[in-house]
């Protein structure tokens, strides 16, 4: 009899179930893998090091294309950075923007993963509806920051600019009648906060409608129940954060247990799960979004009631107004020093964390005292959950490889950087 | 002993699929929400970051004064210009190119111009045809100024309480 070897296959890296560029050598045994060892780096962009030859400021835009799913959540990390070594402070107004903006995000984010993992297994639906939702929100980006996606919105001292008080509208086409229209428009008549409290209170009827679809159904359970399941000694051994952890059952969240920002003055709560498998993570995830907009709503709430600046007003920091600046000396000097040279930071060494949809995404800043970054050091959550793949799909079926690897919601971006 | 016998039941008459069922089966009849692109738009806000502009005062005059701020502030280093004095002893640019595939459409460029000078419009769906048609070159760059000069103007004119 012939020796028999197992079976090894390349999943990837232009896998349409791999999430990007994910490179996965598989060892079969049939159709059950033994090993999975996946090879990262494809999208490598070299982010830290280019970080080390900007000033601070320059940086603010790559943050959003390392995760390139939570966009804003990145930006924070690294504004909070060079905000504690700066030792400046943040007006309270920009701290509930930002707040109601990582909320957002962690919704654009949910809803992606949602979407793109029932698709992966086998509930394309999903993918309608959790885009439908998500064009609300993205209209919501680009109506305050001027793109869809990647924002450049937070800057260190706060954010660019104020909320407006206008939705852009749809125009009238021949293409369309003017009922049509008006349809389209009925929620955007107000100002862009109404535009999300219209949305945010109609949301969790679209969660329900989610769920409907797929929290009881028997093929989503076959799929997702007791697959890769994570214990919380595990998790807490591998480094999970976020959904992945709280699906174990390990009640860990920045938002509460260091709060940044406005955290601690919001009511929300945080979901935990108990078996550590996909569906448990679906569950949790779920759950999130529902607090997610718990927690925007009570931004709306004060945003609406008050008003003040949104970026600090230390002008070695942010730009002086435009008006100032055209007609002010000492204005101007800042507006160019600024824009030409930056802002030298103390030198020091400082971590911060946010609580990225996906997990802890920490920034880790050295610097010298200079106008540039010495080291920056990115903490990306999804490289930790990657990691353990082996671990998690180990006795698995083929198969079931998508669902955890749906289930660890991974974007390269980060991963790679 | 009801609740697992009403349980059994659901799952045996496969209730929750008809539930989602249900579901997408009201979508199939609800009112439309897709638009069909290009001859439907989404709306655009006046923020939006689109295809580079070059502006000129309203007698003609370009305004950019060749300050190099935009040069310096943009993180993918797509700008790049060369200045001179002109006859009449004012600085201009004798080249501003803005290279497309490097530009990350940040918008820093428009923050930090003093004049107003380089902008943003709402352009975004160009194309290239040719290799090297992706660096925009100065004289195109205020020929797209002069094209959305009344759009650009109206932008900039909303926004001017945020900045
Ligand atoms: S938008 Fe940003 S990347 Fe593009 S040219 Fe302006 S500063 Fe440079
Ligand atoms: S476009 Fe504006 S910032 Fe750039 S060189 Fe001209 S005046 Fe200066």
């Amino acid at each position: 009899m012939s020796e028999l070897h197992n079976y090894t296959l390349n999943f990837g890296p232009q896998h349409p179930a791999a999430h990007g560029v994910l490179r996965l050598i598989l060892e079969m045994e049939g159709e059950v893998i033994t090993r999975a060892d996946p090879h990262i780096g494809l999208l490598h962009r070299g982010t830290e090091k280019l970080a080390e030859s900007k000033p601070y400021n320059h940086s603010i835009g790559y943050m959003d294309r390392l995760d390139y799913v939570s966009m804003m959540c990145n930006e924070h990390a690294y504004v909070l950075a060079i905000e504690k070594l700066l030792g400046i402070d943040v007006p309270i107004r920009a701290q509930y923007i930002r707040v109601m903006f990582d909320e957002i995000t962690r919704l654009l984010n949910h809803l992606l993963w949602l979407g793109a993992h029932g698709l992966d297994i086998g509930a394309m639906t999903m993918f309608i509806y959790c885009f439908r939702e998500r064009e609300q929100l993205m209209d919501v980006y680009e109506a305050v920051t001027g793109a869809r996606m990647h924002a450049t919105y937070y800057r260190p001292g706060g954010v660019y600019r104020d909320l407006p008080d206008q939705m852009p509208q749809y125009e009238t086409t021949k293409w369309k009648s003017q009922q049509d229209i008006d349809y389209l428009n009925e929620s955007r008549k107000g100002s862009v906060l109404d535009f999300i409290e219209t949305f945010i209170d109609d949301f969790p009827n679209k969660v329900d409608e989610y769920e409907t679809l797929l929290t009881d159904n028997r093929i989503w359970k076959q799929r997702t129940v007791d697959i890769g399941i994570v214990t919380p000694q595990q998790a807490m051994d591998w480094g999970f954060t976020g959904p992945m952890l709280r699906g174990s059952g390990v009640e860990w969240d920045l938002r509460k247990k260091q709060p940044y920002e406005v955290y601690a003055r919001l009511d929300f709560d945080i979901p935990v799960g108990s078996n550590g498998d996909c569906y448990d993570r679906y569950l949790v995830r779920v759950e999130e979004m529902r607090q997610s907009a718990r927690i925007i709503k009570q931004c709306i709430q004060w945003l609406k009631n008050n008003s003040g600046p949104v970026i600090s007003n230390d002008h070695k920091v942010t730009p002086p107004n435009r008006e100032t600046m055209k007609n002010d000396m000492e204005a101007l000097i800042h507006h160019f020093k600024l824009f030409s040279e930056g802002y030298s930071v103390p030198a020091g060494e400082v971590y911060a964390a946010v609580e990225h949809p996906k997990g802890e995404f920490g920034i880790y800043l050295v610097s010298d005292g200079a106008n540039k970054p010495y080291r920056m050091k990115i903490r990306a959550a999804g490289f930790a959950h990657l990691s353990a793949i082996n671990e998690m799909v180990k006795g698995h079926m083929l198969a079931d490889l998508v669902a955890v690897m749906g289930t660890m919601d991974i974007v390269f971006g980060e991963i790679d950087r | 002993m009801k609740r697992r016998l009403i349980s059994w039941l659901k799952s045996f008459f496969f209730w929750e699929l008809f539930q989602g069922l249900r579901v997408t089966g009201r979508y199939f009849f609800a009112r439309k929400f897709t638009i069909r692109f290009p001859e439907e738009r989404t709306p655009k806000s006046p923020r939006y970051r689109g295809l580079h502009a070059l502006r000129r005062y309203p007698n003609g005059e370009e305004r950019c004064i060749a300050c190099k701020l935009c040069e310096a502030v943009c993180p993918a280093l797509a700008i790049t210009i060369d200045s001179e004095e002109r006859e009449d002893g004012t600085r201009r640019t004798t080249r501003y190119d803005i290279d497309l595939f490097k530009c990350v459409y940040c918008g820093f460029c428009e923050e930090a111009c003093p004049v107003d000078a380089v902008v943003l419009t709402r352009f975004h769906d160009f194309h290239f045809e040719e290799r090297g048609q992706q660096v925009i070159r100065k004289l195109d760059l205020l020929k797209l100024g002069d094209r959305f000069e009344e759009e650009i103007a109206t932008d900039r004119q909303t926004e001017s309480k945020y900045r």
